[in-house]
């Protein structure tokens, strides 16, 4: 176990309830100080898409038909049950009664606590995505190596 | 005296000490804030990162409820 507090996360998955695991253990390590990056590939870019649900993004007809499929924020999908979409709504309603945060609310502390929110290029010339395609708040558009400099000396997890 | 308030007791991890940080940031030298908690973890995680940040913890009071009353400043 490193000595440094800094937590980096890989962002692979575009699933809603992956999304509230990364954005809880982001906030929560930038919460108690820890330096946190977040490294989004593949369908975790959607996370970061400024489009919230599906339009027309992305170079030439495919990239386009499946970031119009897997949409943004308010698309992503639950990895086990979405009822047909329907779960993500359900549990984000579920998360507000019991007094959990939603996946919203942990993405703007997420922006909020200031971690540094990575897009990763080779997923981004796959889905013919461009930085203008994303949220502000995204700091840079990153490869691998950048990756494990940024990362290095602290814990790094996979979601 | 406290100048600001933040309750946290209805919230939940991590939400309590994110709140509690967002909140700490915003104070202006020689301000103070003054958190209700309920539960161990705001009670162990609020305090320890704003120390660590360099906020100064004033005050910790049991209420004999379940809450804590901090008082933090800058």
């Amino acid at each position: 176990m490193s000595d440094v507090k800094k937590l980096s996360l890989i962002a692979f998955s575009g699933d809603f309830d992956k999304a509230i695991a990364a954005f809880t253990m982001a906030t929560g390590a930038a919460a108690v100080n820890y330096e946190v990056n977040i490294f989004f590939t593949f369908w975790g870019l959607n996370i970061l898409k400024k489009k919230l649900r599906r339009g027309t993004q992305g170079k030439g007809a495919l990239s386009k038909a499946f970031n119009y499929l897997s949409g943004g924020l308010e698309n992503l999908p639950m990895t086990r049950l979405n009822l047909l979409g329907a779960a993500p709504g359900l549990m984000t309603g579920l998360t507000r009664k019991r007094n959990v945060a939603t996946l919203k609310e942990l993405f703007e502390a997420t922006k909020a606590l200031g971690v540094n929110l990575y897009a990763c290029e080779m997923s981004m010339n796959i889905l013919g995505l461009e930085l203008n395609d994303f949220i502000p708040e995204v700091k840079e558009v990153i490869g691998v190596p950048k990756f494990l400099d940024i990362s290095s000396g602290g814990e790094t997890l996979f979601i | 005296m406290s100048e600001k308030y933040l309750d946290i007791t209805t919230d939940s991890c991590p939400m309590t000490f994110v709140k509690a940080k967002l909140e700490l940031e915003k104070l202006n030298i020689g301000e103070s804030l003054e958190i209700l908690l309920k539960g161990s973890e705001p009670l162990e995680n609020v305090p320890r990162s704003a120390v660590e940040s360099g906020y100064d913890v004033k005050s910790i009071v049991d209420n004999n409820n379940g809450t804590h009353t901090m008082v933090i400043g800058r």
